[in-house]
């Protein structure tokens, strides 16, 4: 009778809400969502053919390949109005298919191809006349990627072993400000090595609080967050102000890979990048090999899922969930390091700027998955990197709409508009032993 | 909510037919929980703070000596005691909003996009309307601030109720929206002051200021009206949760929504009006920076008012004089740790690091506990219950 009441007490509203929404996801409410899906594709379309394709005019240049590049491509010219006016139909096709028949299954993947027409088509209009180096966007889409990427990868070991983890941002501040001292004061390998050691403390601070004493995980993780801001910057203010030679670490150098380096566009992209960036292509291979082949990953996924049912198998939930969120740790820090010993060798205050939070939308848009939240961090570092670009090229477009999409993407997506993402389902929930 | 009972309503939470649904939620906080603990909190992260000091490199006299500057900015002059109050004054209304959004189940953390957004409708009602006297000026900036941070509250709260979607997300999500909004609103012509290249408002007119009241005595007190503001909400929240049927509902819903539900309450109205009202509350923090203190809005000008407030709340236990008391100990700490900065240069960022000590120590009671080897140990505190969705 107990065990009934008590698994009643915790019976979260949320899964309650589902059911009921679930219920009713009969096919009246799929033909809704179609339907608003096709006026969403209907309405990018008549912003382009209205707003975009009237207000440009000439050629709009695209920049294939560097200056020194082995093979050189030659760039892109495209007639602006006129490839704009196409684009413009291919949506209307889409968005009238969609509306009047739909395209069931399918639907979600037409909305992303909808919404790539349409960020080409900005790209056109807002190059139209002008040169843009669509090269050098591309290769910094893939390193703004790698922060976003490895923070979702530490998000993913934390919660699919049931631990929130909202810290993500303090993880990457932290690794960032130990990375910069160590590295100055040691070389850049050992910055690494202390960057990936800050995230596994920090971490341990977050299971220690949230397995030991049960505390809530969302609170640790904002505190975490606020304690990681506050020390370096204490620490920036009272140390590194006076010193700075401790604030001047070597930047990992770009390697090129022979032969594959030399590929047009995909070379510089993923074949001429630092250590970190290579690395995390290796971390998400790996810890989606370790999540879904091992042992390891089956004991750390069903202590997430079901802890009552892993423990009554013999596998100890704390120590598992331990061992997850320090790993997870131990990433957040690695991809800290990004930020000082990957790009500009010196620590800022809040230099992260928000960059852990994106890297937690990657995770929830990706389905606590590591590709997929590879896949959702390329779209995020995408839309960065173009924003970034697109300030330096003169146009009107206020690029703050476009750093903007990670955080909209992330609110349609939990809100379940386009398809619905499934959290690990103790995600967030205490354990104890009975 | 859990964390306020102590061993025995906890045990009686898990046999709920022992005590009535309502003889639970009415269980007050008793001292342990109520004073003690965040006492013994601010105690350990203030001795913390002063090792941190001395292992920058002070001498402990020097340490000690940034302490008594702390102190001395906070409460030692009538000017400190007016920073303190000024300091205070939004952090009361964002912990109110995280509070009130605690004792319904709620973590709101988008106070920090609620008070942006609050504070951009405030600041234009504050420059676009010339001419109007103050007692009608004033009160309609106010009441942008109110709607603005409402609607950014509101957008979460009806996401929760009909989707399902976690409040801790989407108002992560809004922050930053925000942020970005308010980015791109200072560059337009609506807000942008004329002639300035950077991105800063207009100028509120005077009628839209709130009064320093004690501006009399020495032009340099700044506190003021708005904590008036601050503290009528205060009283309001406290009504509002504990006197009407409706903050009845709230605390049902907060204390366990699936047997709120079967009592008949509509969880989904109470979501909605949670968030509402919240939102209401970190939009009048903002509109009360603007109409008190800035006078204009610059890019993140609420300076992680928010985040704070999730402090003041938790060290308050969600109880609306608690967040005023928290409030205003948290505002000592800022106004003191300026004084600390200029007189003792030890950075202000310290402040930082005691409020998340602070928070790491009340929310884990038991740690506290374990330290002063309390006899009972407090069950730590369990808001939010994961992401559900």
């Amino acid at each position: 009778m107990s065990d009934h009441s008590s698994e009643f007490q915790q019976a979260p509203m949320e899964s309650y809400l589902s059911k009921e929404a679930k219920s009713n996801t009969l096919s009246k409410s799929k033909v809704r969502r179609a339907k608003i899906l096709g006026v969403i594709m209907l309405f990018l379309s008549a912003v382009v053919m209205f707003v975009l394709a009237p207000a440009s005019a000439g050629i709009a240049t695209f920049g294939l390949s560097f200056s020194d590049d082995k093979f050189q491509l030659e760039a892109l010219a495209i007639p602006s109005t006129a490839a704009l006016y196409v684009l413009a139909m291919v949506l209307a096709f889409l968005g009238g298919t969609q509306f009047l028949k739909g395209f069931q299954r399918k639907s979600t993947l037409i909305l992303g191809i909808s919404f790539v027409v349409f960020v080409i088509s900005i790209m056109i209009w807002a190059t139209a006349g002008q040169e843009f180096s669509l090269i050098s966007m591309l290769v910094s889409t893939i390193a703004r990627t790698t922060p976003i990427a490895l923070g979702a990868l530490s998000g993913i070991l934390c919660e699919r072993s049931g631990v929130v983890n909202i810290g993500i941002e303090g993880m990457l501040l932290g690794g960032a400000f130990t990375g910069v001292v160590m590295g100055s004061l040691l070389g850049g390998w050992i910055g690494l090595i202390a960057a990936t050691i800050t995230g596994g403390i920090l971490a341990l601070l977050l299971a220690f609080l949230s397995i030991n004493y049960r505390v809530d995980q969302i609170i640790i993780g904002v505190v975490i967050n606020l304690l990681v801001l506050g020390l370096t910057s204490f620490l920036t203010a009272q140390i590194l102000v006076g010193r700075p030679e401790w604030n001047d670490a070597p930047i990992f150098p770009a390697i090129k890979i022979p032969i594959l380096g030399d590929i047009p566009i995909i070379g510089p992209m993923f074949f001429d990048q630092t250590v970190i960036v290579y690395a995390m292509f290796g971390l998400v291979a790996l810890t989606t090999f370790m999540l879904f082949r091992t042992r390891w990953g089956l004991r750390t996924r069903s202590v997430g899922e079901n802890p009552k049912a892993a423990d009554s198998l013999g596998i100890s939930v704390s120590k598992t969930r331990y061992l997850a969120v320090v790993y997870g740790g131990m990433v957040g820090g690695f991809a800290g390091a990004w930020f000082t010993l990957g790009t500009v060798g010196r620590f800022d205050e809040g230099m992260t700027g928000g960059a852990g939070f994106i890297g937690l939308a990657a995770m929830i848009f990706g389905g606590w998955n590591p590709i997929g939240a590879l896949g959702a961090a390329l779209i995020f570092g995408f839309s960065d990197s173009l924003s970034q670009k697109l300030a330096l090229v003169n146009t009107s477009i206020p690029t703050e709409f476009l750093s903007m999409t990670p955080y909209l993407v992330t609110i349609v997506v939990v809100a379940g508009l386009v398809g619905r993402a499934r959290p690990p389902a103790a995600d967030g929930q205490p354990f104890e032993k009975q | 909510m859990s964390s306020q009972l102590d061993p025995q309503a906890q045990e009686d939470l898990l046999n709920p037919r022992e005590r009535s649904f309502t003889q639970r939620l009415a269980t007050a906080a008793d001292w342990r929980s109520a004073i003690l603990i965040p006492f013994l909190a601010v105690i350990s992260a203030l001795i913390i703070g002063l090792i941190m000091i001395i292992l920058t490199g002070s001498s402990f006299s020097e340490a000690m000596n940034a302490y008594l500057a702390l102190l001395d900015g906070s409460v030692g002059s009538l000017r400190a005691i007016s920073e303190t109050l000024t300091a205070a004054t939004p952090l009361m209304l964002a912990g109110l909003s995280v509070a009130l959004a605690f004792r319904a189940g709620l973590f709101n953390i988008g106070g920090e996009g609620q008070a942006l957004i609050g504070g951009m409708f405030a600041v234009w009602v504050g420059f676009s309307i010339t001419g109007l006297p103050i007692f009608i000026h004033l009160p309609l900036a106010i009441i942008a601030g109110i709607l603005g941070g409402a609607i950014w509250g509101f957008i979460p709260g009806i996401l929760k109720a009909k989707t399902g979607a976690h409040e801790v997300i989407t108002t992560i999500m809004l922050n930053y929206i925000a942020l970005r909004l308010v980015d791109f609103l200072l560059k337009t012509t609506m807000f942008q002051r004329e002639g300035r290249n950077d991105p800063v408002s207009k100028n509120i007119e005077v009628s839209a200021e709130y009064p320093t009241f004690l501006s009399g005595i020495d032009s340099a007190l700044r506190v003021h009206a708005g904590l008036f503001v601050a503290l009528g909400a205060a009283f309001l929240i406290y009504w509002l949760l504990f006197r009407t049927t409706i903050g009845f509902e709230f605390r049902a819903v907060g204390a366990n929504p699936s047997a709120a539900r079967y009592a008949g309450i509509s969880v989904t109205k109470v979501y909605i009006l949670v968030m509402l009202i919240a939102g209401a509350l970190a939009g009048t923090a903002g509109a009360g920076q603007v109409l008190g203190v800035l006078g204009r809005t610059t890019p993140g000008f609420t300076a992680d008012l928010g985040f704070d407030g999730i402090a003041v709340a938790l060290l308050g236990r969600s109880n609306p004089w608690g967040v005023v008391a928290a409030a205003i100990l948290f505002g000592g700490l800022r106004a003191g740790g300026q004084q600390m900065q200029v007189s003792a240069s030890v950075g202000i960022d310290l402040i930082s690091v005691i409020q998340a000590l602070i928070i790491i120590f009340v929310a884990a009671p038991a740690l506290i506990s374990a330290i002063y080897r309390l006899k009972t140990p407090v069950a730590s505190a369990q808001i939010s219950k994961g992401w559900g969705a």
